[in-house]
């Protein structure tokens, strides 16, 4: 019998073969005729003057076909980069969007600035041309870090941002939780920082331009997440041209992880650069470039208070953050600390009253984005610390604690105190698997062990709520989205049966051409190597919206499943008539039509080809085998769970050692649990990177970055992670027709918390992410000094 | 990176010929330093002249008294001897710590010294276990050839030919690895030879230095508690984003205390 492959099945990755074989096409194996490469000459300075630049002894350098500056895209009347999220602050004014020109025009603001482009025969002949060019500038102070960037005095970025200060925005209801806070028994109150990450796809951004004089047609291959809406701003905000007369092909993209969203400069710049030189221009960014100019994440400065009654049950929860935007808005970067933040802060619990300021601010830094997560982690972070602590100093179980505040599995949908409304969920259930899972119970006599080496143990959980799929459209305009995200799906069958799906989401990972041909496998009954599925092209799929936010199965593939249930009521009536039945007595199964009490069936191959040799057909349908759908879900889906982490620390380095890992996720239904591991997997590796490794640091006096390569930028490698013990509980979401509620962001979501908990634990000292050697050292000694003390 | 001429000379003859008569050349020999510096165009050599390709700067030879190993030899090849191994197996460990397995493929232990970066591990080997640094013009004692960063006793054009180590009664080497690049955060090589206990340490200073304060504690008793209360001088120490002078101080007694007990103290 052969292995199962409809939904549940863990079906081997369809597109591995071609990817672990170097047989995919990333951008940069793309190579139009007659192509010519661009080289962005960058700034070096975090902020100044261009007082001039001189490109005369540049321009007569070998294989130079063109040099151009933000005045010549000025004078061709190119738009700049814009944010798309407008937010409205406390003062009910719109946040401060300065201008973000594509390449500087006289001013830079952050290292790797654009400041010129040149387009040679060569990439080397590019560099070469770039290095002769002379930029005089006048450098000025820089501020990188987020709360000095608000102190009178601070460099200023933005004539149009008075204080470097984007927005002041506000959430929830402040008089209840004051209220609630005068009269609470316990108060508990920490700072965080949460620290500034470089995203590191393993692929970097590539970009080609290419001009057809034929049909006077535009296209950009580039390494996006959504080649829908990187066409839309294209056109409708930078070039202000008809979306028919641009192409934009994403192919395959390894790995986004939220750096791939956003519309660069380095893209609209080629593609207005190909008209330029006539000749197709390409950009391929190297990793120095990377570190530079890939949007960053987090970067938030949070002061944070719980308020509890004397048995522990949460009154509320108030949270003050700075959030650092760096040197522009980027594309949707308003959104992060805002909606995708404070809405989170009820987490899993019934906390009655919750209020959140965020004050958004510009620095002389790299822009910051949306990184996994984006914002979920922080709330997360925030919430899940907030409680750990409290146990701490309630001397509670930190289990028992968030037990006796879950939101019970009888109360859903809830309205938590910050708008949202969680679908469904069963937080307890979750916890009770993620215990069982760690041997709790026996985790006193791990620390003994530890202890006897010499070593330090600690555990640590983060019970995490996730809100994946942001919809529906009208609620997330309401909030100032400037996009509606929905998806689409677009289902040809073939004469003969096999399937075409094409599909608004994007791959960049995730595993689509598997995971949404078993949605297709399973709901038409066609064999899997039957269904092809494409994405990444917007000459050949139907306006759709991308991959980001854990969406794609949740929003797209209910898209799929639309798009299947008009081909399965179309079929119904094609077989209604070669049956000689009523269309209402036909019943459908998994690819067979059958005539309901009867042996009179037909298969969905025939029907399919009924469809395109409509021989013996109803006379009122239409034939062909093809049908669209669109998908606005009516609300988020609720991801959530526990992870629960256990580590040693040797205090004489200060060296932490991951020892145990467990996450039980709830996603819903899951249709690929292999898939869904793997998620898991690179989401809670990314979450450990941040806890333990990774950090983005700027010189505070010249704005220098000072981890600009991986000499000095710490990746997780191998053996800086555990083995993974990953579960599932499944409570299915009850408003999408998958029951799916997305899984690509939870482990980055949960692992920071759950693993600073682990080794605040371990040290009885609260400190900072990253917990690098140094760090944990200097606390465990704090620890050894206080102990003596006692 | 910017063009070069490249040579591959057969022999140490013909490579002395060409950099005597190329100022602005550069000698090749791993390329894990030269390479990258080469392609982020932060050094513009005329020519490069690949010492790869000389067997005379090839091999390994271990007697009863001395491990001596070509310039030319990669780390992978000193980690998996067999002979280097039963000799003087901290010598072997550390080799078989230097970078990752790509590293050890290509990078030789006369291109590590010859570099000097305060970060990397051989010289803690060389000083800690008081070896004989020979050139083609001398030879160069351990306890003078490293300089400063990123400078040696080595004089333009001169090329180590080979290094030769003694073997000493027991020896053991520990290191804390910075966790990005996982070079040499601080080292510790402690090594009972024939001429006295010898302590080096690595990646703290701006080259590897001797411990005197170590040495002496440990002449009166290997064993680690011996040092268990040193403390270095934070002074003078290397401090950056990922370990402050302070830090690497306290590394210095922690690495050297685990080197000792790693050598049987």
């Amino acid at each position: 019998m052969n292995a199962p492959t409809g939904i549940g099945a863990s079906v081997r990755r369809k597109e591995d073969y071609r990817f672990i074989t170097g047989q995919g096409t990333y951008t940069d194996d793309i190579n139009r005729p007659g192509q010519a490469y661009a080289y962005f000459l960058r700034s070096p300075h975090a902020h100044a003057k261009i007082k001039s630049i001189d490109i005369s002894a540049a321009k007569s350098s070998p294989g130079v076909l063109g040099i151009f500056t933000g005045a010549d895209l000025a004078a061709d009347k190119v738009g700049g980069l814009i944010c798309g999220w407008t937010v409205t602050g406390k003062d009910g004014t719109p946040h401060k969007a300065p201008p973000h020109p594509v390449i500087a025009l006289d001013t830079v603001r952050c290292v790797g600035d654009q400041v010129a482009l040149v387009v040679a025969e060569t990439r080397e002949q590019a560099r070469d041309a770039a290095e002769k060019i002379n930029v005089d500038y006048q450098a000025l102070p820089a501020v990188v870090d987020p709360a000095a960037t608000l102190k009178s005095g601070a460099p200023q970025l933005h004539a149009e941002a008075p204080g470097n200060l984007c927005y002041d925005w506000d959430f929830g209801d402040k008089a209840a939780t004051e209220a609630a806070f005068s009269k609470a028994a316990h108060t508990v109150k920490l700072d965080l920082v949460n620290n500034r990450l470089s995203p590191n796809a393993m692929e970097p951004r590539v970009a080609i331009g290419e001009y057809d004089r034929a049909t006077d047609t535009l296209t950009c291959y580039s390494t996006s997440q959504n080649p829908h809406v990187l066409r839309l701003i294209m056109c409708a905000f930078i070039f202000g041209m008809p979306e028919h007369k641009m192409r934009v092909v994403a192919p395959d993209v390894g790995g986004g992880f939220g750096s791939k969203i956003f519309c660069y400069a380095e893209e609209v710049a080629c593609v207005w650069a190909t008209r330029k030189v006539g000749r197709p221009v390409k950009w391929t960014s190297d990793r120095t470039e990377a570190f530079l100019t890939d949007a960053h994440g987090r970067d938030h400065v949070t002061h944070a208070e719980l308020a509890l009654d004397k048995d522990g049950k949460f009154l509320a929860l108030k949270c003050s953050t700075i959030a650092n935007m760096g040197a522009y808005l980027s594309t949707f970067a308003s959104s992060v600390p805002s909606y995708l933040y404070a809405l989170l802060l009820a987490g899993q619990y019934t906390t009655p009253a919750i209020y959140a300021e965020v004050k958004a601010v510009f620095t002389n830094t790299t822009p910051v984005d949306a990184y996994r997560g984006a914002g979920r982690p922080e709330a997360t972070y925030v919430v899940e610390r907030l409680v750990e602590l409290a146990a701490r100093q309630l001397k509670m179980d930190p289990v028992e604690i968030r037990k006796k505040n879950f939101i019970p599995p009888n109360a859903f949908p809830y309205q938590t105190p910050v708008a949202v409304a969680y679908d469904s969920g069963q937080y307890a259930l979750s916890m009770d698997e993620a215990l069982k899972l760690v041997d709790y119970k026996g985790f006193a006599a791990r620390r003994a062990a530890s202890e006897a080496k010499g070593k330090l143990r600690g555990i640590g959980f983060a019970a995490y709520i996730e809100a994946c799929g942001i919809a529906p459209s009208s609620v997330v305009g309401s909030l100032g989205a400037g996009v509606g995200l929905w998806e689409s799906a677009s289902i040809r069958f073939n004469p003969t049966g096999s399937v075409s799906v094409f599909t608004g989401s994007h791959s960049h990972g995730q595993g689509h051409e598997t995971t949404f041909a078993q949605v297709v496998s399973d709901k038409m009954g066609v064999p899997i190597d039957q269904v092809e599925i494409v994405h990444g092209d917007t000459q050949r799929v139907p306006m759709g919206m991308g991959t980001y936010g854990s969406r794609s199965l949740a929003v797209g593939g209910s898209a799929i499943v639309r798009a299947c249930d008009k081909l399965i009521a179309k079929g119904k009536k094609i077989a209604a008539h070669l049956l000689e039945a009523a269309v209402e007595d036909i019943e459908y199964d998994k690819g067979t039509f059958k005539v309901a009490g009867t042996d009179k069936s037909v298969n969905m191959q025939q029907v399919c080809f009924t469809a395109y040799v409509p021989h013996k057909y109803p006379a009122d349908l239409e034939p062909g085998f093809e049908e669209n759908g669109f998908y606005d879900p009516s609300n988020f889906t609720y991801p959530a769970g526990t992870h629960i982490a256990e580590v040693e620390v040797d205090p004489g380095t200060g060296h932490v050692t991951v020892a145990k890992w467990v996450a039980v996720d709830d996603f819903g239904k899951v249709v690929n649990p292999m898939i869904v591991e793997g998620q898991v997997h690179g989401g809670v590796a990314q979450g450990v990177g941040q806890a333990l490794l990774e950090q983005v640091i700027y010189d505070k006096q010249s704005g220098q970055l000072l981890t600009g390569s991986m000499m000095d930028y710490c990746l997780p490698r191998a053996e800086d992670l555990p083995s993974y013990t990953v579960a599932t509980t499944e409570t299915p979401c009850p408003h999408n027709p998958l029951g799916v509620k997305g899984c690509g962001e939870a482990g980055a979501i949960a692992a920071p918390a759950a693993l600073m908990n682990a080794i605040t634990d371990a040290l009885g000292v609260e400190i900072d992410m990253p917990a690098t050697p140094e760090k944990v050292w200097r606390a465990a000694q704090t620890r050894v000094t206080r102990q003596a003390a006692e | 990176m910017y063009a070069f001429n490249y040579h591959k000379p057969k022999t140490l003859a013909e490579a002395q010929a060409l950099i005597g008569k190329l100022p602005e050349g550069k000698l090749l020999a791993g390329g894990h330093t030269l390479i990258p510096t080469l392609k982020q165009r932060l050094a513009q050599p005329s020519d490069l002249i690949d010492i790869g390709g000389i067997a005379e700067l090839k091999g390994l030879t271990v007697t009863a008294s001395a491990v001596t190993i070509g310039a030319g030899t990669r780390h992978d090849e000193v980690a998996r001897s067999a002979e280097v191994k039963k000799a003087i197996p901290a010598l072997a460990l550390l080799a078989s710590g230097i970078g990752d397995r790509q590293v050890r493929a290509r990078g030789t232990i006369g291109g590590s010294l010859a570099n000097s970066d305060p970060a990397a591990d051989y010289p803690g080997a060389v000083l800690g276990l008081g070896a004989t640094v020979h050139t083609t013009k001398r030879t160069i004692k351990a306890d003078d050839f490293f300089k400063g960063m990123f400078e040696t006793a080595l004089d333009e054009g001169e090329i180590i030919t080979k290094v030769e180590f003694p073997v000493p009664k027991r020896a053991g080497y520990m290191k804390f690895a910075n966790p990005a690049s996982r070079y040499v955060m601080v080292g510790s090589f402690v090594a009972e030879t024939a001429g006295g206990i010898r302590v080096a340490i690595n990646g703290a200073g701006p080259c590897a230095f001797r411990w005197a304060e170590a040495e002496k504690a440990l002449a009166a008793k290997f064993a680690a508690a011996s040092v268990e209360g040193l403390k270095h001088k934070a002074d003078g120490l290397n401090s950056d984003i990922h370990a402050s002078a302070e830090y690497r101080a306290h590394l210095i007694t922690v690495m050297t205390k685990r080197a000792v007990a790693q050598a049987g103290g």
